[in-house]
């Protein structure tokens, strides 16, 4: 479970609801809202922002599961997102992948055993100039190279 | 004497460290009791510099760079005295390569406090609105029609006629939507002026309002930029408090408001309609035009959808008139366009400039070659959806119907540069992937024609029967290219078709030469 998010709550879980239901096209900043709340998109929640937002279940599953942010489970407690688009690729991004991988033992999209890290490809932090790049917590960390990438892995298993 | 010193808050810059920068400059100026001022401002674009930090001086400020935390203290040093250090750079203005640029739409980018109004202000900001609120809706449209600007997305549809279809639509309401779902690698320039000055984003926007009659505004910005989502947020709120968002605009009858909307991840939401559906609350799934969103947008309504960089030039124009704009550049493609050097490359940032410098200039001149010092093999320009350059092509100048004529796209004015270490049957079949994860699955054409390129493509790379599926894999290009809903689907074979006719030799076997209709048209 990461640290810093709250438990699932249905009476928070529809504070939160309520808190954006007066927007036009609501559902996305619905399930941001919940996500930040709670690290993800906890499955009884779906029907909940259905239900404000006059819309079939199936509707939202459907947003939910469109776009590639939206969690169905907990992230471990880092996330590490490595850009693996094309200017990251130009500067060696793969090599660099490979290495995260192998020292975190997990595959790109997994998180380790221990629940501590995510590691993600991302596809693009808009830090093309400074490649390659990743992203740890929200920190963006730029011109890459095995010794950074190290310390990166090093910092996300503490 | 207090020291006026500018770090960039540029999500580029705190990659590399800026924010520590910053923290030491304030720790030793603290400890020395040395009277500092620090201004976080975007970045100037100079990346390979960053941290940069600058210095208020008699003769303009002076820049320093690239900085680590251990430089902080011979640096207050030099600023508190001669002024002389082994990282100064000089005036930061006659730094030859921001002095070669022509920054119409960046001019403030890098210099000014993002959050202040005032201090945007104090830089020729608003001037354009200002302008704007004495003329006719007419009179604005003649504007920016005269100017010859071009959507900076990528498509360079004419944003005169765009508004103008907006303003003579009849509607209950109107929006204006900003697309700052910026997707493509290789470009940041929409992430930087958003980071570096957001009003010229707001005055272009508010602009556009004020002359289709929409009242409101949605900057849709993508998950992946947080801090360009903070930027806009901080400069909304403050652009309210002074007056020139919400109602009576300037003390106009004029209303107008915005709100930023974050995006979910999903590369395919930077196509406009399913941009709009995104924004509706439902799936990124591409709708078929017509109707056009000028006349049926969001939520069924008229709206004006630019990019980023579109809604920046706009306070320029107004400001200084249509014809200062569309003195620059070539042929159809009028004005500056932002160029974004990314990937391998020595110096990598944004160079603004007139159409019709060549990619050779961009790359080799200006951007230097490869940082890892080896030969520049391929340059990608226009983003994920954009056609593999190879040297022979250099001399193709930026612009929309160079680039067209060669089977390659400017798009938003991204240039990846690749060394002579890539493999290019491998970049194709990436843009075959990329494709196939992103595409929204609406159309045919995209959502099946991409897994079988990659499926293709790995058949050939493992050498079997080389030359029937180099035909099967063109005749999906052919089939995405002319069948598919949107752009998506439509450009993907620009990378995987120019990587075969400019590449040929690294997808395995004797392949022989190109057949004549893939050789190389120059």
């Amino acid at each position: 479970m990461s640290v810093g998010y709250e438990a699932w709550d249905k009476a928070r879980g529809a504070e939160i609801i309520a808190e954006h239901a007066g927007l036009e096209g609501a559902t996305l900043v619905m399930l941001h809202a919940l996500q930040e709340a709670f690290g993800y998109v906890p499955e009884p929640a779906i029907p909940m922002v259905a239900e404000a937002l006059n819309l079939s279940r199936a509707e939202v599953h459907g947003v939910f599961t469109f776009y590639h942010d939206f969690r169905k489970q907990p992230a471990g407690r880092h996330v590490l997102k490595l850009c693996r688009a094309e200017a990251c690729q130009a500067a060696g991004g793969d090599r660099l992948a490979a290495r995260a991988e192998a020292r975190l033992g997990v595959a790109l999209g997994n998180t380790t055993a221990d629940d501590r890290v995510t590691l993600e490809p991302i596809y693009c932090l808009g830090l093309c100039a400074t490649a390659p790049s990743a992203m740890l917590d929200g920190r963006v960390v730029g011109r890459l190279d095995e010794a950074r990438i190290d310390a990166l892995v090093a910092e996300a298993q503490r | 004497m207090t020291l006026r010193i500018f770090i960039a808050r540029d999500a580029g810059a705190v990659a590399v460290g800026a924010d520590d920068v910053a923290l030491a400059f304030e720790q030793a100026a603290a400890a020395r009791g040395t009277p500092l001022e620090i201004v976080r401002t975007g970045s100037r674009g100079l990346y390979w510099l960053e941290p940069m930090v600058e210095l208020a001086t008699a003769q303009g400020r002076v820049a320093f760079g690239p900085i680590s935390p251990a430089d902080v203290p011979s640096l207050l040093d030099a600023m508190a005295g001669s002024g002389q250090h082994a990282l100064r750079l000089g005036v930061t203005d006659e730094i030859p390569w921001l002095k070669r640029q022509t920054r119409l739409t960046f001019a403030r980018c890098g210099v000014i406090d993002p959050r202040s109004v005032d201090d945007y202000r104090a830089h020729g900001g608003y001037k354009g609105l200002e302008r704007a609120l004495t003329l006719t809706s007419d009179q604005i449209l003649a504007d920016v029609t005269t100017s010859g600007l071009r959507g900076r997305g990528g498509a360079g549809f004419p944003t005169g006629i765009k508004w103008k279809t907006v303003a003579q639509a009849s509607a209950d309401r109107k929006y204006i939507v900003c697309n700052a779902d910026e997707g493509d690698s290789g470009t940041f320039a929409d992430r930087m002026i958003m980071e570096g000055d957001p009003f010229v984003v707001i005055e272009g926007m508010t602009i556009a309002g004020i002359t289709v009659g929409a009242t409101k505004g949605y900057i849709y910005i993508r998950s992946e930029y947080p801090h360009a989502v903070e930027a806009m947020n901080a400069a909304i709120v403050a652009a309210r408090r002074a007056g020139v968002l919400g109602k009576r605009i300037g003390g106009s009858a004029h209303e107008f408001d915005l709100e930023v909307r974050v995006g979910a991840g999903a590369y395919v939401c930077g196509e406009e309609t399913s941009l709009l559906e995104s924004l509706e609350g439902r799936r990124g799934i591409v709708r078929a035009k017509p109707p056009l969103p000028a006349h049926k947008g969001l939520f069924g309504r008229p709206s004006v959808i630019n990019n980023v960089l579109s809604f920046a030039a706009i306070p320029f124009i107004l400001d200084n008139g249509a014809k200062a704009y569309a003195d620059f550049g070539m042929g159809r493609s009028r004005g500056t366009m932002p160029i974004q050097l990314a990937g391998n490359i020595k110096y990598g940032g944004l160079f603004e400039t007139a159409f019709g410098v060549t990619l050779g200039e961009l790359v080799d001149e200006i951007g230097g070659g490869t940082f890892t010092g080896r030969e520049v093999r391929a340059v990608q320009v226009g983003g994920p959806l954009g056609a593999y350059f190879p040297r022979a092509l250099f001399d193709t100048p930026f612009d929309y119907e160079a680039f067209a004529a060669r089977d390659g796209l400017i798009g938003h004015g991204g240039i990846v540069v690749f060394d002579d270490s890539v493999d290019m049957a491998k970049q194709a079949r990436f843009a075959m992937e990329f494709c196939a994860v992103e595409s929204c699955g609406k159309c045919t054409p995209c959502r099946i024609g991409s897994t079988r390129g990659v499926e293709t493509i790995n058949k050939i790379i493992n050498g079997e029967r080389v030359a029937e599926n180099l035909a099967v894999v063109e005749d999906l290009c052919n089939t995405m290219k002319f069948g598919s809903l949107c752009a998506l689907g439509g450009f993907t074979p620009y990378p995987v078709m120019s990587a075969l006719k400019h590449f040929r030799e690294d997808f395995g076997g004797d392949l022989g030469p190109a057949p004549a209709h893939l050789q190389a048209a120059e």
